[in-house]
């Protein structure tokens, strides 16, 4: 009996709904993000990552009563990520009933802020989502870069550089993203994964390419992750969380099966 | 009415604590306080933690918390300590370059790995912090383990760990690269590394559990 890996899906919220993937479905259909998470939670989920995509000031208001609507009915760990920007945003966010906060563009504009948070509240709940695409041109040694804003702009930060400087910042976990992956389906940047895992001490989160179950295999036994972040699989219904605990399993994976 | 005080003293997520013990019933009535005198004519008390340990002992020290903590326990209430409020118990942590804590239970908080990697038992090298579901082996037949199965999983997240002086005070154990207390008890006092508030149904049971459980074994 060891540590189980975890399986964490993740709600994309904007305005108050769960809107990830839309184009597949009818916008009427995209869900309650509390619904959504009960479901989730309900069905063996190990964490629920909520990010909220709206991100504008009007709409902080929604993702806070959002955020304690989920925590006072869904007991599994809850972390909040889009627009944390500042001290007071997490402090919000963590009185609001999240455990954990992800950091991605502010941590890119000023690191410092990294560091003051996790000397605030703890490193335990801060989380440092990484946006990483190659640049490496074939026949040339991995490497990757920093974007922000969805991949559009390149940081000229290198990632492993990257991940290694927030870590010892003081971030607990890395929630890490292949831009070249996300909404593929292909699978997820294995050799990327493996550096990250390789280049810290802290968890890491693999995100961003899932198709199939395999993928999720993969990103753990290949990409050393110690979390799979899924969102559309789940949310369509193509497979369930307890269907994918159990191929991982069945691959030899330590999961958390018998939840009862 | 079965009247909880979870105690406040201004680290970090109590509204999760809170939110899971009023789930378990319409007669739980959860008040998060620093006043002393509230927490004391509660019928139980939480004490939660979260974040360096050295800001918490500050905070405790600062708001009376270790008074209160001695003072309930004197009397027999029923206490409930997680995580760093586990830690908090102890007689210090390696953590923030060495605190001094409480006191109330014999040993000491140390960091996983230490100067060296944790290893597991292939050789993989574990994370820190210890973070996610893990397995913890029931020691002793407490009444905060009923209805729970033996080497049911909870969740964690930690880079510091406890280490008694006493082994009879510990109520279950989980391994991490090398066995580890993730339950103390003592008396009227049950103190846990993991999360209950987070742990889903095994986590709920134990708090239900808590929340009939008269302080005696």
């Amino acid at each position: 009996m060891a540590l189980a890996k975890r399986i964490i899906p993740c709600l994309d919220c904007d305005k108050g709904r769960v809107v990830k993937g839309v184009k597949f479905l009818d916008i009427r259909d995209a869900g309650d993000p509390v619904e959504v998470a009960r479901r989730y939670s309900d069905a063996g989920a190990d964490e629920i990552t909520f990010l909220d995509i709206t991100a504008s000031s009007e709409g902080r208001e929604t993702t806070v009563k959002t955020v304690e609507a989920i925590a006072s009915q869904v007991f599994i760990p809850l972390t909040v990520g889009g627009g944390i920007r500042t001290l007071d945003d997490i402090r919000t966010m963590l009185n609001a009933g999240a455990d954990k906060v992800s950091i991605n563009t502010a941590a890119v504009t000023n690191p410092e802020f990294v560091r003051e948070a996790a000397q605030r509240f703890g490193s335990q709940c801060i989380v440092v989502a990484v946006d990483a695409k190659k640049v490496s041109a074939g026949g040339e040694a991995d490497r990757w870069e920093i974007f922000t804003h969805g991949g559009r702009n390149p940081t000229g930060l290198d990632a492993i550089d990257w991940v290694r400087r927030m870590v010892d910042y003081g971030a607990g976990e890395i929630l890490l993203t292949s831009m070249d992956r996300d909404g593929t389906k292909i699978g997820f940047d294995l050799a990327l994964n493996r550096a990250v895992s390789d280049a810290v001490d802290v968890p890491v989160i693999a995100s961003g390419g899932v198709g199939n179950l395999q993928h999720l295999v993969d990103g753990v036994l290949e990409g050393g992750a110690d979390a799979v972040l899924a969102a559309s699989i789940f949310h369509f219904g193509e497979f369930s969380i307890p269907q994918a605990k159990q191929f991982m399993a069945e691959q030899g994976i330590t999961m958390r099966l018998d939840i009862s | 009415m079965n009247n909880v005080a979870v105690i406040d003293y201004g680290m970090g997520n109590l509204h999760s604590v809170a939110k899971a013990m009023e789930s378990l019933g319409s007669d739980v009535r959860v008040e998060v306080t620093s006043d002393a005198a509230r927490i004391l004519a509660a019928d139980r008390i939480i004490f939660p933690g979260v974040g360096a340990i050295r800001d918490c002992m500050a905070e405790i020290r600062r708001l009376g918390v270790d008074a209160i903590v001695s003072d309930a326990l004197m009397q027999g209430k029923p206490v409930l300590a997680i995580c760093v409020g586990m830690q908090a118990l102890m007689d210090s942590s390696e953590e923030n370059g060495r605190v001094n804590c409480l006191g109330l239970l014999p040993g000491s908080v140390k960091r996983f790995g230490g100067e060296h990697s944790l290893l597991d038992a292939d050789g993989q090298r574990l994370k820190v912090p210890h973070m996610g579901w893990n397995c913890v082996r029931q020691k002793t037949s407490h009444p905060l383990w009923h209805n729970i199965a033996d080497d049911s999983r909870f969740y964690f997240v930690h880079s510091y760990y406890v280490a008694p002086d006493d082994s009879s005070q510990v109520a279950g154990i989980t391994e991490y690269g090398h066995d580890f207390a993730a339950a103390l008890n003592k008396d009227s006092l049950f103190a846990v590394q993991f999360h209950p508030e987070k742990s889903q149904h095994c986590g709920l049971q134990l708090l239900n559990n808590f929340l009939h459980w008269d302080g005696k074994l």
